[in-house]
């Protein structure tokens, strides 16, 4: 299942890290930040809670670049 | 401005107005101390809470990390030699600060100047329920809603005209400047602008599936699918910040260390300030940035002249082609039959049309159909007599008394007529009136009128290699092949056998290939091929669901015009690649070696990115077909 989602964060750099560390998160299978647009598409494995995955986003995008911000 | 941009703004000029103060102010030892931590506490706190964040993070290398050890040395430096001047540690985040709030405002105003031109979402709808006009948000007007679209307004959800006659603007979505004619039945696809009298709709669906919709999603899919260019700037992003933060630690410490262990003067600060500068110019942001801004900024541009990418590999692709193969019927012609000429005739053309159109009269066969499309003045029903239709021959009608038998070759031997042959390629259709040979009609499919331009400016491009692929017979295809110079010709094939044929010229090692069809019949060779290319696209979600790229009226001369914007696209991408990487690396050689000041690592930083996106916004601009 894919959702998008709406983030906030500054620089173009950041946000590639944001994306490296929402890959890893388990539960993702795929993640794309598309920074001019301001989005994240996550891809979640089959049968996974998408808001405890979020959570999880969230909290690893926090570490790398505590200024950003996801509209879950 | 964002919220966040206007709290920094804020941020800095208090700080600056207390900086310049303090130079001023008659402090002296803990109190001045005090005053210049304050002040740096006002601009510096965020990045000092981010790197202690990092440090709990176990991200050590990053700008925040070191801004917040430099800056806070320089303030222990100054501690600790006891000359109290801790000017240079706030001076120095200030800058900072400064080209960071700069850096994103440039950003987040490009960014927003690119996405408004490409978005043609329509706002608002004027729906009608209960005999009122509403004026609602598009999404909630359901299927079989009554709209109204007055002159200048988009039209917010596809649908079939009820009243009125208008001209629309479809350039948004189709990129043709040419306006073009509704009239009450005709379809409206939502994104055009409604130019003439006010337009009564009924939509015929809902906003999540109308046609403006998908094009943008498919735009921002488009954007998210990265290209090879931006992956690699990706992973050369990874291994390059903390190999040039690690450096920019070395540069602080392992010289004063070794200037200590040989006995002279540290001079922490001197290093502290190199180290700093070669941190503010190494940030790779305008790598990072101006890629992917390039690639959307290209396919924002080729969208508004209706050539829909659907990714940056495909503009990659694209721009390198070598090979360029097309489908004949709908993409070069116009895959519509119509009637040429008649020859050895008595009649005149309009005469012999009437003839023929009246004895085809209830025929459904196309040809029948492009006869009296063809015939503009035809003759009342009463004047047809018994009509009898030949399976494999033709007709044979009684019309105005005259027998008139209408169709091939063989007809004519059983009329006893002799048939004579035509020099010409197309479909040939023969009459002979009692008995008598009466001349031919041509009927063929025409070319495209900007084929033959397009092909030639594919050549003078430099694509080595033209090739049509088609179900039509030998002799149609080598004519319409020497009309239009093709290199190559490949008549009477399959939907399989053209895939198998693509596959053979990809063998072959040319170069890329690309292939042209109308989307419809030939998905899968538009699957196959490095990029596949549709025609027609608008309305059709078999094209758009097949090709890499859609062109979005049926226009062959869009096609050198994708050529060329992918090619301009990737010129600016080598050029901000190329432009970011020498400028950066030189700028931190002569940061290392003590060379640059502040002022120039910031224009190294925030002008490096300004610059690249501004170049890579050119590739909006998309020259007038």
């Amino acid at each position: 299942m894919k959702k998008n989602y709406e983030i906030e964060v500054d620089c173009a750099n950041c946000a590639a890290k944001m994306e490296q560390v929402t890959k890893e998160v388990s539960g993702v299978k795929e993640a794309v930040i598309n920074f001019i647009l301001q989005r994240l598409t996550v891809e979640f494995e089959e049968g996974v809670d998408t808001q405890v995955v979020m959570t999880a986003v969230v909290k690893a995008c926090k570490k790398v670049e505590p200024d950003c911000e996801i509209v879950c | 401005m964002t919220k966040k941009q206007k709290k920094m703004m804020g941020r800095i000029a208090a700080a600056g107005v207390l900086f310049v103060a303090l130079q001023f102010a008659p402090l002296e030892g803990v109190w001045k101390l005090g005053a210049s931590l304050g002040i740096y506490l006002i601009v510096a706190y965020d990045i000092l809470i981010k790197s202690a964040k990092g440090i709990l993070a176990g991200q050590l290398l990053d700008e925040n990390f070191l801004m917040a050890v430099a800056s806070l040395g320089a303030f222990a430096l100054g501690v600790c030699d006891g000359s109290g001047d801790f000017n240079e540690a706030i001076a120095v985040i200030l800058f900072y600060q400064t080209g960071e709030l700069f850096q994103s405002c440039a950003v987040s105003k490009s960014r927003r100047s690119i996405t408004a031109l490409m978005d043609i979402r329509p706002d608002y709808a004027h729906a009608e329920r209960d005999g009122q006009l509403d004026t609602v948000s598009p999404d909630e007007v359901p299927i079989g809603s009554i709209i109204v679209v007055q002159p200048g307004e988009k039209v917010p959800l596809d649908g079939i005209v009820e009243q009125s006659d208008s001209t629309l603007d479809t350039s948004a979505l189709t990129g043709e400047s040419v306006p073009r004619a509704v009239h009450p039945g005709g379809e409206v696809m939502s994104g055009c602008i409604n130019l003439r009298s006010p337009l009564r709709i009924r939509t015929t669906r809902e906003f999540g599936d109308s046609t403006v919709t998908k094009i943008l999603q498919l735009m921002q899919e488009a954007t998210s699918r990265k290209s090879k260019s931006e992956q690699f700037i990706t992973k050369f992003a990874r291994i390059y910040t903390p190999i040039v933060c690690g450096a920019a630690l070395l540069l602080a410490l392992l010289p004063p260390v070794v200037l200590l262990t040989l006995g002279h003067p540290a001079e922490w600060t001197t290093w502290l300030y190199r180290a700093l500068i070669f941190l503010v110019i190494s940030c790779p942001c305008a790598l990072v940035l101006s890629i992917p801004l390039s690639f959307f900024a290209g396919i924002g541009g080729a969208g508004r002249a209706g050539i829909l990418i659907k990714g940056s590999h495909f503009m990659e692709t694209l721009a390198r082609a070598q090979v360029a193969v097309f489908d004949k019927t709908g993409t070069l012609t116009r895959g519509v039959f119509e009637v040429v000429a008649a020859h050895h005739s008595p009649y005149s053309l309009q005469e012999l049309l009437q003839l023929a159109a009246a004895a085809e009269s209830s025929s459904s066969h196309p040809i029948s159909a492009s006869l009296r499309q063809a015939c503009t003045h035809p003759l009342p029903s009463t004047d047809i007599g018994d009509m009898q239709e030949l399976q494999g021959l033709g007709v044979i009608a009684g019309v105005k008394g005259l027998r008139v038998a209408v169709g091939n070759e063989k007809l004519m031997v059983q009329e006893g007529a002799e048939a004579l042959p035509c020099h010409c390629v197309g479909t040939i259709v023969h009459i002979a009136i009692d008995h008598r040979y009466a001349g031919h009609i041509l009927i063929s499919d025409s070319l495209k009128a900007t084929s033959a331009r397009a092909l030639a400016e594919l050549k003078a491009m430099g694509i080595r290699k033209t090739v049509m692929l088609t179900g039509d017979n030998q002799r149609t295809a080598e004519a319409v092949a020497r009309e239009l110079a093709l290199d190559e010709v490949h008549c009477e094939l399959l939907p399989a056998h053209k895939v198998a044929e693509v596959e053979q010229l990809m063998r072959s090692n040319v170069g890329h290939l690309f292939f042209v069809g109308d989307g419809v019949n030939d998905a899968p060779v538009l699957a196959r091929a490095d990029v596949g290319i549709a025609m027609g696209g608008l309305g059709s979600d078999a094209a758009i669901e097949a090709a890499d790229v859609v062109i979005m009226d049926d226009d062959p001369a869009r096609i050198p015009l994708a050529i060329h914007i992918a090619r301009k696209c990737m010129r600016i991408v080598r050029q901000n690649i190329v432009f970011a990487l020498s400028t950066k690396f030189s700028c931190l050689a002569l940061g290392a070696l003590g060379l640059a000041n502040m002022w120039f690592a910031i224009f190294a930083d925030v002008g490096v990115l300004v610059l690249c996106v501004l170049n890579a916004i050119r590739a909006l601009r998309v020259p007038a077909s």
